[in-house]
């Protein structure tokens, strides 16, 4: 926070550090792009930094917004999204094929982008009407299985594997974070943990072979396998130090596929190299430790469980893409969020930020008041 | 689930906990990527360099020039001729602008060939040429060249293709050369040399055997590409080196004009150097043209030499099997005189021979006869008669030390050896004892006897020099010291007398002496009955006809080579392959005598050997035009 008399008190109360943070990460990101567009800023870093620009800006107005607001608006928002989901799928259907979005006009929504943090605040407000001594009951856990179920399965049918595996794991967070016993998360893992090579005898050939491909990418090199394979040879021929900006091979001659969405971080690891990867790495943690603080800091339990939730979402969003480019995650189509081409997981990060900094205001004002 | 009661006291304690541990758990997770981020680039960050520069480089290959094949004197047998080709280059084609229909016309292409030329631009990587035209004529190709510069993607080179200057008289010795198989390919991890267009691997014979040391090493113009195949900028480029030149044994002179010599006939001739074992000549004809096959042999020809009776696509030097004949006999003498025979010892023939309840015919009636004239007269009763009074099983051992049903060190794509049949592989191989009438067969190379014609020259060359040489192709092999062989010298002069008593004194081919002064041709006819006629499947007059074999070597006082020959269906050893053998060795000692016994034959014939080929192919072609229409 500055103080200074000069700049004006609504913005001197803005978490600049943040902003700064955030505003580093996506600058990198067009520089990534740029590189990626072979040294050019179309088609997609312009495009790219326009779109951060605005959603910042809705963010920073997000920051205005009160907790009751917020808290107010949590179920009719979750309750909209959802008739969403279900107006795409009942398009799909009359279309006669996979539908993600609705074309609203000039803008295209993704209504299961939305659900991200609508399952998150919807979540965090079914708990905190839960009383403390009801916790641990059978009532506290169906309802939230089913508000997180719902759009689940619509989400996987769509079928997007990765956002639905983003919000089942976004929501279970926040069930963790209430207070819900252990063995509602242990028995399912450990039911996983036993079905799964079950499940893998009766799967069909291709299916056996997605999985065979992910466990060793090398085994199928020019078919399924060809994305992870050049994305790690992208990213272990960056060295320490990389290849230098515009200097990426892999990127430039096109062996590395979907270098500007999915799989940007290969394209930045093998022109920054060990070190450009630990500094991106780093400031994402840095955004996420400054939104679980938000979380430790407040005083309610819609704020503790929201903003906890929030940065959780931007924290798997970072590090299932980056376990996916990596090779230690099968490829489900996440991207990584400011530095991917594409509107959607800016959008849906900077809304996140957006409540962070509404939740963090209160706190400031009200410890301001209290103090 | 405890029935104790949950404050928010309770609560909160948990929300902390659980903050810590879900903290935890982010910090380990950003712990772990950073690792793996580490291991990547940093740990095995050699081994992705080297995928990324593989990835990223492309080498175009300049395929190297085939080395020649050259003969002892260094005159040519396999060199490669300029050529021109057109190709295209399909990512420098115009888009929207099909040229094919254009190149057809140019280069005469038929419909077939525009077919092809079509598919494989469909399935082209970009910077991989596509072939139009090999073997163009120097018209088409400068037709082709003064349009280059409105035929963008087309690309006219000068290239090399295989030519043999003899053509189908060394066409057994050498193979062919042809374009590598979708198995071979697979064979060698898909060499991309393999699939350039133009570039050709041996099929057949030393071609083949050879191809390690012909075929060179490709450069290329290393290039930057990108996964789709366009090239983004050349990179320094690699030279290729030419393939050895290898010299063979072979006198091209003499391997041609015994080809020629043969005429029409169906055989095979192989010639040794005595003192060394060098193989002088290896004739198989009649042959095919092994510069067909380097172009790409057409229908019509394959058509042709494979329904030829006289089999010009078998190799009969390596591949042929006859039985020896009465060419066996100077190995049974040396056999028996080894055992102790007599040579003065005489055996009476009445014209046949009584063996159990069997009377074995003999060709005359020879009356007494000693091994030197039983040799000379080529008698069969006295070597029936003698076989019986020896060990068939060290005799079999004597005959095989001389080199009948022996494998040679070749390099030969296949060899097939044949038998000398004993005791010992009559258990093995039939189950039975051996009998008086196999004794009897033996002894005159009938029955089991199968020889090849190399083991046909090199019998002669041992029982001449006195040495166990072995035949060698390749004058760059280093040269062994040659074993004498294990046998009495008086031996070997008393087989020596009596085979050149055969040439040039009362013997069976008095009619072959040398016509040189002070010269003479020692030798040994043999006439093998062809047994087992219906499984052959020619019923002609000409395949009911006996095997003809000649060996000889000269000269007989102080032995220089040795020549073994077989004429298929010849009739008399005497008749049909003496001359052969008279006129081949001749040839080396004088040239000119030898090609005046050559040009009245030929008169004869009707043309030389490329004269008669030509125009045996012009007939079949318009014969078969002339069926199908």
């Amino acid at each position: 926070m500055i103080t200074s008399a000069i700049i004006p008190r609504p913005l001197a109360r803005l978490p600049w550090r943040l902003i700064f943070l955030v505003a580093s990460i996506a600058s990198f990101g067009l520089i990534v792009l740029y590189s990626a567009a072979g040294g050019s800023v179309q088609p997609w870093a312009i495009k790219q930094g326009v779109v951060f620009l605005f959603f910042l800006g809705v963010a920073v107005g997000m920051s205005w917004m009160s907790e009751a607001t917020i808290k107010s608006l949590a179920f009719p928002v979750y309750g909209v999204t959802l008739v969403m989901l279900i107006g795409v799928e009942a398009l799909g259907f009359v279309s006669k094929g996979a539908q993600r979005w609705l074309d609203l006009g000039p803008v295209r929504l993704q209504p299961s982008e939305f659900m991200k943090p609508a399952i998150v605040l919807t979540l965090a407000r079914f708990y905190e009407l839960v009383p403390a001594a009801e916790i641990r009951k059978w009532r506290a856990i169906w309802p939230a299985a089913v508000l997180l179920g719902v759009p689940a399965f619509l989400i996987l049918v769509q079928p997007d594997l990765g956002t639905c595996i983003m919000v089942v794991l976004c929501g279970v967070t926040v069930m963790f974070l209430a207070g819900l016993p252990w063995w509602v998360f242990a028995a399912p893992a450990g039911m996983i943990a036993v079905a799964a090579p079950i499940a893998y005898q009766f799967m069909h050939g291709y299916q056996k072979k997605r999985i065979d491909t992910f466990l060793n990418p090398e085994s199928d090199p020019l078919g399924a396998g060809y994305h992870i394979a050049q994305s790690k040879i992208a990213i272990g021929s960056g060295g320490i130090w990389g290849k230098g900006f515009l200097h990426g091979s892999q990127s430039h001659l096109d062996y590395l596929p979907e270098g500007h969405t999915d799989f940007v971080f290969a394209t930045m690891a093998e022109e920054w190299g060990f070190a450009g990867g630990v500094l991106l790495i780093a400031a994402f943690g840095l955004v996420i430790r400054w939104g679980m603080k938000v979380s430790a800091n407040s005083r309610t339990r819609f704020g503790q469980l929201a903003a906890a939730g929030l940065s959780a979402t931007i924290f798997f969003y970072v590090s299932i893409n980056l376990m996916m480019v990596m090779g230690l995650a099968p490829v489900v189509g996440v991207p990584l969020p400011l530095v991917s081409f594409g509107g959607s997981a800016v959008m849906t990060v900077m809304l996140c930020l957006g409540l962070l900094m509404a939740l963090e205001r209160q706190q400031r004002t009200r410890s301001g008041l209290a103090g | 689930m405890k029935p104790i009661r949950i404050t928010s006291t309770h609560q909160s304690i948990t929300f902390s906990r659980r903050m810590i541990v879900l903290g935890g758990a982010q910090v380990a997770v950003g712990g772990l990527l950073i690792g793996r981020l580490g291991w990547l680039a940093v740990a095995q960050n050699e081994k992705y360099q080297l995928l990324s520069e593989s990835n990223r480089v492309q080498l175009i290959p300049v395929p190297p020039r085939r080395g020649w094949m050259i003969d002892r004197y260094g005159k040519p047998i396999a060199i490669n001729r300029a050529s021109f080709r057109v190709d295209i280059i399909p990512q420098q084609l115009d888009k929207g602008r099909d040229i094919v229909p254009e190149l057809a016309r140019l280069l005469q292409l038929d419909e077939e060939e525009v077919a092809r030329i079509r598919t494989e631009l469909a399935e082209s990587r970009g910077f991989q040429p596509v072939q139009v035209g090999e073997n163009v004529t120097y018209e088409q190709y400068a037709g082709v060249t003064v349009r280059l510069p409105d035929l963008p993607g087309v690309q006219a080179t000068r290239g090399y293709s295989r030519y043999y200057p003899d053509g189908p008289a060394v066409a057994h010795l050498v193979g062919y050369v042809g374009s590598a198989n979708a198995k071979e390919y697979e064979a060698e991890d898909k060499n991309p040399l393999l699939i350039i267009p133009g570039f050709k691997i041996g099929k057949q014979g030393l071609e083949k055997t050879l191809e390690p040391y012909l075929r060179g090493t490709p450069g290329g113009q290393r290039v930057e590409v990108t996964a789709r195949g366009r090239l983004v900028k050349e990179l320094d480029p690699k030279p290729d080196r030419s393939g050895e030149t290898v010299q063979l044994t072979i006198d091209e002179g003499l391997q041609q004009y015994a080809a020629r010599r043969m005429g029409d006939q169906s055989g095979a001739l192989v010639a040794v150097d005595v003192t060394s074992g060098d193989v002088l000549a290896y004739v198989s004809m009649p042959a095919f043209d092994p510069n067909s096959f380097s172009e790409g042999i057409g229908r019509t020809e394959w058509k042709m030499l494979s329904e030829d009776d006289h089999l010009p696509l078998l190799n009969k030097v390596a591949q042929g099997l006859y039985p020896s004949g009465s060419t066996i006999k100077p190995a049974m003498a040396l056999a028996f005189l080894k055992q102790g025979v007599d040579p003065k010892r005489r055996v009476n023939c009445p014209g046949g021979y009584q063996i159990g309840n069997r009377y074995f015919r003999c060709d005359a009636v020879h009356g007494p006869m000693d091994m030197h004239s039983a040799v000379e007269r080529s008698c069969n009763t006295y070597f029936w008669a003698t076989g019986l009074i020896t060990d068939p099983q060290a005799t079999t051992d004597m005959v095989n030390y001389l080199g009948y049903g022996e494998e040679f060190d070749l390099p030969i794509p296949t060899q097939r050896y044949g038998t000398m049949p004993s005791p010992e592989w009559l258990e093995k191989k039939y189950h039975r004892k051996w009998q008086g009438y196999d004794t009897a067969n033996t002894s005159i190379g009938q029955g089991y006897v199968l020889i090849n014609p190399i083991q046909l020259a090199v019998m002669p060359g041992r029982l001449a020099s006195g040495k166990l040489i072995q035949p060698r192709l390749l004058m760059g092999k280093p040269r062994k010291p040659i074993p004498a062989l294990d046998v009495d010298p008086e031996h070997l002069e008393f087989v020596r007398k009596a085979m050149g008593s055969v040439v040039n004194d009362h013997g069976t081919a008095v009619g072959s002496k040398l016509p040189l002064d002070g010269i003479l041709m020692a030798g040994k006819t043999g006439t093998a009955q062809v047994f087992r006629l219906g499984e052959r499947g020619h019923q002609s007059n000409w395949a009911l006809r006996d095997h003809a074999l000649f060996i000889a070597f000269a000269p007989v006082d102080k032995p220089r080579y040795a020549i073994g020959c077989i004429i298929e269906h010849g009739g008399f050893g005497a008749s049909a392959a003496a001359p052969i053998v008279r006129d081949s060795m001749t040839y080396l000692f004088d040239k000119q005598k030898a090609f005046a016994a050559l040009a009245p034959l030929e008169e004869q014939w009707g043309g030389t050997l490329a004269e008669r080929n030509a125009r045996q192919l012009a007939d079949f072609k318009s014969a078969s035009r002339a069926t199908q229409a």
